[in-house]
């Protein structure tokens, strides 16, 4: 699998051809959630939404008034970020800038959560016996692809994060 | 996220020295089973400016206790907190002291 490795500032990986397919997918995925597809009754859009005042819906909607908008705007400019740093099509070298790498994380993170509700992961869920379980019900099915993908996804924003922070700089 | 001891006792937030005039407000960020630990850890460094010591306690605090404050100031500022943390995809909320 694909590991981001430091170069001077950029955060680098060499992604293979269905790491790529798999990844245009699900950014595309996350901006058909906040663009056409968006329901404010979607669970995926309350978790990336989360109520700011759970006990007052009043509050909670007054303040989502105000601030929905520019939140969503930053979601959706994240995975288009992993949109546009992708190769055009096949497997190829992937460089972010310091901006990019931090675009990248949270749209990744963004997709996990996503991933996440739809799958009805808790605190309780271990996705390698889910992954397993799945398999054995039917290896072909939704489920078993979602969960390779939601490994998948944890791997890469584990490695991404390590290539981040080996950047420096902020010193902490 | 995956558990891991907790030996050192938690740190207060940093409290917004203007809002002791104002009725207390905090920032609370809850525990839920996607975000990684590592990165609820940097989410903390990057947004509140913590040592890497005290943002992984505060997420320690989040994980096994299923919740823990982590900024405390005037409401708009608690507000502010909670909309860079759904920024990045955690869980937060505001609510009185």
């Amino acid at each position: 699998m694909t590991i981001f490795r430091r170069v001077g500032s950029e955060c680098v990986a060499d992604f293979r051809e269905d790491e790529v397919r798999v990844l245009r997918k699900v950014a595309e995925e996350v901006v058909g959630l906040l663009t056409d597809g968006f329901d404010r009754e979607d669970p995926v859009v309350e978790r990336l939404f989360p109520d700011v005042y759970p006990a007052d819906a009043k509050d909670s909607a007054e303040f989502r008034r105000f601030t929905e908008g520019d939140l969503k705007t930053a979601k959706i400019d994240q995975a288009g970020a992993v949109l546009a740093g992708l190769p055009e099509a096949g497997k190829g070298e992937v460089r972010l800038d310091p901006e990019s790498a931090e675009a990248w994380l949270r749209a990744i993170n963004d997709a996990r959560l996503a991933l996440g509700i739809r799958l009805e992961l808790t605190d309780d869920t271990v996705v390698e016996y889910e992954l397993e379980e799945a398999l054995e019900q039917d290896a072909g099915s939704a489920r078993v692809f979602q969960l390779s993908v939601y490994s998948y996804l944890g791997y890469l924003q584990e490695s991404l994060l390590d290539a981040i922070i080996g950047m420096g700089g902020n010193g902490r | 996220m995956t558990a891991a001891p907790q030996t050192v006792p938690v740190d207060k937030p940093d409290i917004d020295e203007a809002s002791e005039f104002a009725r207390p407000w905090v920032t609370i960020v809850h525990n839920d089973p996607v975000n990684l630990m590592s990165y609820v850890t940097w989410v903390f460094q990057q947004l509140f400016g913590y040592s890497r010591d005290k943002a992984e306690l505060l997420m320690l605090d989040v994980h096994q206790k299923g919740r823990a404050v982590v900024s405390a100031g005037a409401r708009e500022r608690m507000e502010h907190d909670a909309t860079r943390l759904h920024s990045y995809g955690l869980w937060a909320t505001v609510d009185r002291q």
